[in-house]
């Protein structure tokens, strides 16, 4: 079984680790940052632009792949609904005691409300965990792509990065 | 022609999709006169039912959902005073670029200096046993049920084909409302972006590579689906027949270039798998073997609306150029800054194919059929 994107839809392990837009371990222990999970050389650097702080690197040509700087980032999410693939999260690792804090972007009706206990879903739409709403931004400049964030067992805060459609609806 | 109406315009643009609106504005910017012919209703061609964000840079308006790109090119081309004629089927192009059409149910002739002809492309069918139920429909035509008439073709979904025109209508039947059972492709691996299909995914939609469908079954409507898994010499595999309950299949294997009216223009054409079949030979002007006859857009290959406009705004240069309205310096600048927006775009390990057909395709030489 090949485990790269093209066969399963899914960045692998391998991929994310060699992609230059997912954060480092210790950059992850050191507080919210974004997680950029696009590992195919496609035409598309909206993501440069929307990052206030200049942490977001594409360049060109505007296939390579964006690169973070996680000592740019401050986590401010501003970048995931800017996304055009919807494959920017944000991930707070010590959000809590226990728990983190996982943002992504959601385009499907209803739009979860603030404190609603939601089933979180994986990169495959699988239930991982239960999870808390604890902001659901939708500005005029997102243009209609919301972003939740959820806050998680820490221990699956690198998996969960959705809403279960199938049992939330 | 007696009887019939005659008008005049220096470029008739067929088409009032993204490639033909971009190529008016772009003549109608240099001061030509320009008329756009559209065999539908409403202008925009398929951008008005593509609701989400493009990709590209922001010269090509990435990150804006394509029907917001479609407002734009509508704005300009009322501020342009570009002529849009609807419900208009082109049906005859005469060798002195004479352009026939139907409107209100007469003929009517349009003389022009030179022609556009940006008519697009059709989705591809596919035949299996049961295809003609009713329930069995193109991945386009789903799209526009629900994203502009705002129709749910069915509750239960079957796509066929993971290129993104599969993955972006599946995960669009969703916001719509629906379910998508499965997506089986017959291919070993994903045409499409990851991202696209990522997006599927994690809504819980399983992606079934080297699967086709073996037929679909129901009384009056599809009520279910035999799918079957391919060998890597895509022969069936004897026992993997999976039966799965859906109401709706969708077809997304690609499309075809509507190159009707370039056939009997007369231009020369070229066989081009990679762009989608026969295609109209063509320089880098978009200027076709018949002298003052432009194509732009899937009809000269298929590709993307970034892409077609950017065609767009070459042919309508290079009818602008020719018709004396740009000077040749001026064109020349204009042309070089859309080549390089438009090769961004042709690049990576989507857009290398794309861009090797299209060099092959400007490079045949004239005379003779390829």
């Amino acid at each position: 079984m090949n485990e790269r994107v093209q066969y399963t839809g899914i960045p692998s392990e391998a991929e994310l680790l060699a992609s230059p837009g997912v954060p480092s371990r210790q950059r992850l222990e050191q507080g919210p940052v974004a997680f950029i999970e696009c590992v195919q050389e496609i035409p598309c650097n909206p993501c440069e632009e929307a990052c206030p702080f200049g942490a977001i690197t594409v360049g060109e040509p505007i296939t390579n792949l964006p690169v973070l700087n996680g000592e740019k980032c401050t986590g401010c999410g501003m970048c995931i609904a800017q996304c055009p693939g919807l494959a920017i999260f944000k991930v707070h690792l010590r959000y809590k005691e226990a728990t983190s804090l996982v943002e992504f972007p959601y385009e499907y009706c209803p739009l979860p409300r603030k404190g609603d206990r939601v089933p979180c879903g994986d990169r495959k739409g699988d239930y991982v965990a239960d999870g808390w709403v604890v902001s659901v931004k939708n500005a005029r400049g997102n243009d209609g792509t919301a972003v939740v964030a959820v806050e998680v067992p820490r221990a699956c805060c690198l998996e969960v990065r959705t809403i279960c459609r199938k049992e939330y609806r | 022609m007696g009887g019939r109406t005659v008008k005049t315009t220096q470029v008739a643009v067929i088409g009032a999709g993204p490639a033909g609106l971009a190529a008016a504005i772009e003549v109608a910017r240099a001061g030509g006169s320009v008329t756009v012919i559209d065999e539908n209703a409403k202008p925009g061609g398929q951008l008005f039912k593509q609701i989400h964000k493009f990709f590209g840079s922001r010269e090509h308006r990435a990150g804006v959902r394509g029907f917001h790109i479609g407002e734009q090119l509508l704005v300009e081309t009322r501020e342009l005073n570009v002529e849009v004629l609807l419900d208009s089927p082109v049906y005859a192009l005469f060798p002195d670029k004479t352009v026939g059409y139907i409107h209100d149910g007469k003929e009517v002739c349009l003389k022009a200096e030179k022609i556009i002809i940006a008519a697009g492309a059709a989705e591809n069918a596919l035949a299996f046993p049961g295809s003609t139920l009713p329930g069995v429909m193109g991945a386009g035509a789903a799209q526009t049920m629900i994203n502009v008439h705002r129709v749910l073709p069915g509750k239960r979904i079957l796509m066929i084909g993971s290129g993104n025109v599969g993955l972006i209508v599946s995960y669009q039947l969703m916001q719509a409302g629906a379910d998508v059972a499965a997506l089986i492709e017959a291919a070993p691996q994903i045409g499409g972006y990851g991202v696209h299909a990522a997006k599927i995914l994690r809504a819980g939609v399983p992606i079934h590579l080297s699967h086709t469908v073996k037929r679909a079954m129901g009384k009056d409507q599809v009520e279910s689906v035999e799918m079957m898994e391919l060998d890597a010499r895509w022969q069936p595999v004897a026992g993997s027949e999976k039966i799965l309950a859906v109401d709706t299949v969708c077809i997304a294997v690609g499309l075809t270039p509507l190159t009707e009216l370039a056939w009997l223009m007369g231009c020369e054409f070229a066989f081009v798998p990679g762009l989608g079949g026969h295609v109209p030979k063509h320089d880098l002007n978009m200027e076709t073997t018949v002298p003052g006859v432009f194509v732009a857009g899937d009809i000269s290959g298929v590709e993307e609306a970034s892409t077609a406009m950017e065609e767009g705004r070459l042919a309508g240069t290079a009818c602008a150029e020719g018709l004396g309205l740009l000077e040749r310096e001026r064109a020349r600048d204009l042309k070089t800054v859309i080549w390089e927006r438009m090769n961004a775009l042709r690049t990576g390990p989507f857009g290398d194919g794309r861009r090797k057909a299209k060099d092959h395709l400007v490079g045949l030489p004239v005379g003779g059929y390829e």
